[in-house]
């Protein structure tokens, strides 16, 4: 291949790399209202009454909007499939409150300073109702925090269940009754923030025909276009969404989370609207990972075999239920789809609280199940004496293999069938414990203020959603040989325009200089469900190579009419016919818009699959505990991963050199503590601690030689799946270090210092 | 308020609400790579020099650049040329979704100017104050690293202040 697994520079490189203004906020609105949202100090109340005459009074203030001014309409702010799978449990604008950062109004001024001011003009009553902060508590409350009509979807709205599954194959309590080993464990995984670097920004305007265009940082823009369309009650067609460079998303921006906001504000006034999160917003009032509360039971045989896996999922959904039942099933598919355990069973409950909402975050529930799961099985392995990346070794599915969970349990409905095509999770595995130096450090006796550890985890994910996820691409040619590329595929900042064209240039057998991409438009480019679940290579890549193979058929079909011979060839960028004849690709082209054969050489195509093919990856983490305080610094991180045929090896790179400090912040650095009052209490990056360049440890990334039948050129996903592993591994190298078993994130000093003084 | 400084290499008066920051002032006139993040210096995307030292644009008054050179990124490249660090972050792919790039780039130059030889502790000590969610900061260190020494290498590092 030519193009594929190649290094290429990429397709906005240029651009970022000399600041230019390609981001939703660079550039400037005449007569631009700005936007500002007063959010709820309290964590659940009634309004009983909202004065908004001083606010309105304000000089510059020109609109301000409550509850009062939307017809109550209930949706969802989760931008996935439709109908969403999910509870439609929220209103643009409602009259109770249910976490501090909730809606309560929104102001449109001539300026920020005015807006913030109006915000503050506002009078509430408000009527205090009892909060859940504990999810543990929410079915027993003894009050529901949705008990609206009007709503729909909720699984049970008395027990605040907003999404329940439930799932098994086999006889899970026999077989554990039968197996020679048992092993139990409750753990726990935080809420944590996705904290893109570019906050949540939207601008809206109204075109020279009227028509609302929302220019947003998003990963779903024709999720966004039908949504805003249905709470604003307009046509699909008066919407055109843009989505330019986006400054990190991952899941953060798969949220509807303010457009519909600045949308209304465009309708009501005719005028511009910009409306853009602070840090602190981002914080409290935006999206979170959902905490998991699981409970898992391990069978093994007397040869180490897994006989059978029992996993109990208690989700905090927040105060509202957007991704309530997918995030949940993916953590219980992808924890059922490492080990091929013949018993399984699952069963959850997704449970509302009074506190932020959880979204969507790189990793999707997933690193809610590799923590508990991976720390089990190196417990398990502890104790039945057995190395632990032998023990996985011995349990993980193979090529070939059926992956039964995902069959009864898909995207909040029945799955598809999988079998493995391609896993190399035993060579991860295997390169990476000689890359970390495992068997000597394993081994290293430990003493003294300073102790190392080195653990290991494995995970999955998926490519895409099989069976929902579609995308579509439409490829034109030019007169140079040169091919606008237009996709819905949504790059927020993966660099996956490049991948797309990549795989376009090979096709056509062009340099990828050749392919101009222009994506995510909904006015001038095809659907895509958008970049979420680890779906543009593979879906959107397949839809990309099917397309470029119809362009390129054409481009056949008119060189053998212009040399009128029957059998040809492509060569390069030649039609080649049987009698020796040749004519370039831009021979062809210029020939078929001005002089014969008259035609635009272009194809398009759409992809959509029902195999969802799993990346794997093995992480070895080597850590320093300091026995007198307590803390944990990570030495080292090897990370090799199965992903399928790589691309583009730079930027597969990177995407697993950023997934993993991600995951370390989760498993040691970012915190969110919140007081009595249900209030996030750390609002800013210095409080809210994400990795710096100082913080990170020695990486070493590598990628298994791997190639997936049913991908594009060989390729699955690699988005996700780096930030599901690092967490368990580091908890596990703690144990390994101090012999402290670690079942709750953030790893705080004082649960290593109580776990070293309990021994 | 009246400010009279340097910006990018030309002499500019502006005039400014008191509490304005730089940040607010470049991003109006359309320095679009000083980026917004935090508003309160610890994201490091509105970095900019200040005589030559990077700071945070957001948390800079208006009212004290009078009399200063305020450097941003949009000085660092012509249309045909880039800047031998911008060239090294796009050959390294140290850019992902390019949001904290400019920042980033700008912290490097500082410490490129301030210092003689280069090691990656100083390296990541300048880019600390720039937080970047997507990269793990892998390929910036390289990027960073690779343009630093090679213009040491060469001896023309003091050469290399922009295009200013």
């Amino acid at each position: 291949m030519k193009v594929i697994g190649k290094d290429t520079q990429r397709v906005d490189g240029q651009a970022l790399v000399r600041g230019k203004p390609v981001f939703a906020d660079d550039m400037q609105l005449k007569d631009v209202l700005y936007v500002k949202i007063l959010h709820s100090p309290i964590a659940h109340a009634n309004i009983l009454s909202i004065d908004v005459s001083k606010a309105e009074a304000l000089e510059g203030v020109v609109a301000v909007f409550t509850h009062k001014d939307f017809k109550p309409h209930y949706y969802t702010t989760a931008g996935q499939g439709y109908p969403e799978p999910g509870p439609r449990d929220m209103r643009i604008l409602d009259e109770t409150v249910r976490f501090v950062g909730d809606r309560v109004a929104f102001v449109a001024a001539e300026s920020i300073t005015i807006a913030e001011q109006a915000i503050g003009l506002i009078d509430v009553e408000y009527e205090e109702l009892p909060c859940i902060f504990d999810s543990q508590q929410s079915m027993t409350a003894g009050f529901a925090i949705h008990p609206s009509e009007g709503t729909s979807g909720i699984h049970d709205v008395e027990k605040n269940i907003a999404a329940h599954l439930d799932a098994k194959i086999g006889d899970v309590e026999a077989a554990l009754a039968g197996s020679a080993h048992t092993f139990e464990g409750s753990y726990s995984t935080p809420f944590v923030q996705m904290a893109h670097i570019e906050p949540h920004i939207s601008l809206s305007w109204l075109d020279d025909n009227n028509r609302l265009v929302i220019r947003t940082s998003t990963q779903v823009p024709h999720h966004v276009r039908r949504i805003v369309a249905e709470v604003l009650d307009i046509p699909v067609g008066r919407i055109r969404v843009i989505k330019p460079r986006i400054g990190g998303g991952f899941g953060g921006k798969q949220e509807i989370l303010n457009e519909e906001v600045v949308g209304a504000v465009t309708l009501k006034t005719g005028r511009p609207a910009r409306i853009e999160y602070t840090r602190a917003e981002e914080l409290f009032a935006a999206r979170v990972r959902h905490p998991e509360l699981l409970t898992i039971q391990l069978g093994f045989d007397e040869s180490h075999l897994l006989t059978a896996i029992d996993i109990n999922i208690l989700e905090d959904c927040g105060a509202y239920g957007p991704h309530a039942l997918t995030v949940m099933s993916v953590t219980s598919q992808k924890a059922l789809s490492m080990y091929k355990a013949p018993n399984i069973r699952v069963n959850g409950d997704g449970v509302y609280t009074n506190l932020p909402i959880g979204g969507a975050y790189r990793g999707y529930g997933a690193p809610q199940a590799f923590f508990p799961l991976e720390s089990l099985m190196d417990e398990a392995a502890m104790e039945m004496g057995i190395d632990p990346i032998d023990l996985r070794l011995k349990n993980v599915f193979e090529v070939g293999d059926d992956v039964p969970i995902a069959k009864i349990l898909g995207e909040g409905r029945e799955g598809f069938p999988m079998v493995l095509y391609s896993t190399e999770i035993a060579a991860c595995l295997n390169e990476g414990r000689a890359l970390s130096n495992w068997d000597a450090l394993r081994s290293a006796e430990q003493s003294g203020r300073f102790r190392r550890g080195v653990g290991v985890a494995v995970a999955g994910q998926g490519s895409g959603i099989p069976g929902i996820d579609m995308g579509a691409a439409f490829i034109k040619m030019n007169e140079d040989a040169s091919f606008n590329l237009q996709i819905g595929a949504t790059d927020l900042g993966t660099g996956s325009d490049t991948a797309l064209a990549q795989i376009a240039a090979e096709v056509l057998n062009v340099s990828v200089d050749k392919i101009i991409v222009y994506s995510s438009d909904t006015d001038m480019t095809p659907f895509d469900t958008g970049a979420y679940a680890s779906s543009t290579t593979y879906i959107s890549g397949t839809a990309v190579k099917k397309a470029a193979e119809a362009c390129k058929a054409m481009i056949l079909e008119q060189g053998r009419k212009l040399l009128q011979i029957d059998n040809a060839e492509i060569i390069d960028t030649r039609v080649v016919g049987s009698d020796g004849q040749t004519i370039s690709f831009s021979d062809i082209c210029i020939k078929s818009f001005y002089t014969e054969e008259q035609t635009q050489i272009m194809g398009s195509a759409s992809h959509l699959s029902y195999d969802s093919p799993p990346p794997f990856n093995a992480t070895f983490a080597e850590v320093e505990v300091d026995t007198l305080t307590g803390t944990v610094r990570v030495i080292k991180i090897v990370s090799v991963t199965d992903a399928g045929q790589i691309i583009n090896p730079k930027m597969a790179e990177g995407q697993v050199e950023g997934g993993i400090p991600q995951a370390l912040g989760m498993a040691l650095s970012e915190f969110m503590p919140f007081d009595d009052k249900g209030r996030f209490t750390n609002l800013d990056f210095n409080s809210y601690h994400i990795y710096t360049s100082n913080d990170m440890p020695e990486m070493v990334v590598r990628f298994a030689d791997s190639h997936e039948p049913t991908g594009p050129y060989g390729a699955k996903a690699v988005a996700e799946i780096p930030i599901n592993a690092p967490a368990p591994a580091v908890a596990n190298a703690v144990y390994n270090a101090v012999g402290v078993r670690i079942k709750h994130l953030p790893i705080k000093p004082e649960q290593i210092l109580a776990g070293m003084n309990g021994k | 308020m009246k400010v009279q400084f340097e910006l990018n290499g030309r002499l500019v008066s502006a005039t400014h609400l008191p509490g304005t920051t730089l940040m607010e002032f470049l991003r109006g006139e359309e320095f679009y790579s000083v980026k917004h993040g935090c508003d309160h210096g610890e994201c490091g995307a509105c970095t900019v020099l200040m005589d030559s030292r990077s700071v945070n644009a957001c948390l800079i008054l208006m009212h004290t650049v009078n009399g200063r050179k305020i450097e941003t990124l949009e000085s660092f490249s012509t249309h045909e040329r880039l800047h031998p660090l911008q060239e090294n972050f796009l050959k390294e792919g140290a850019a992902q979704c390019g949001f904290c790039t400019p920042g980033m780039i700008l912290s490097l130059e500082a410490l490129d100017r301030e210092s003689g030889e280069i090691d990656e502790v100083q390296v990541r000590d300048a880019l600390n104050g720039n937080l970047c969610r997507c990269t793990g900061y892998v390929k910036p260190v390289k990027a960073a690293l690779s343009t630093l020494k090679a213009s040491r290498k060469t001896g023309n590092h003091e050469d290399e202040g922009g295009d200013s």
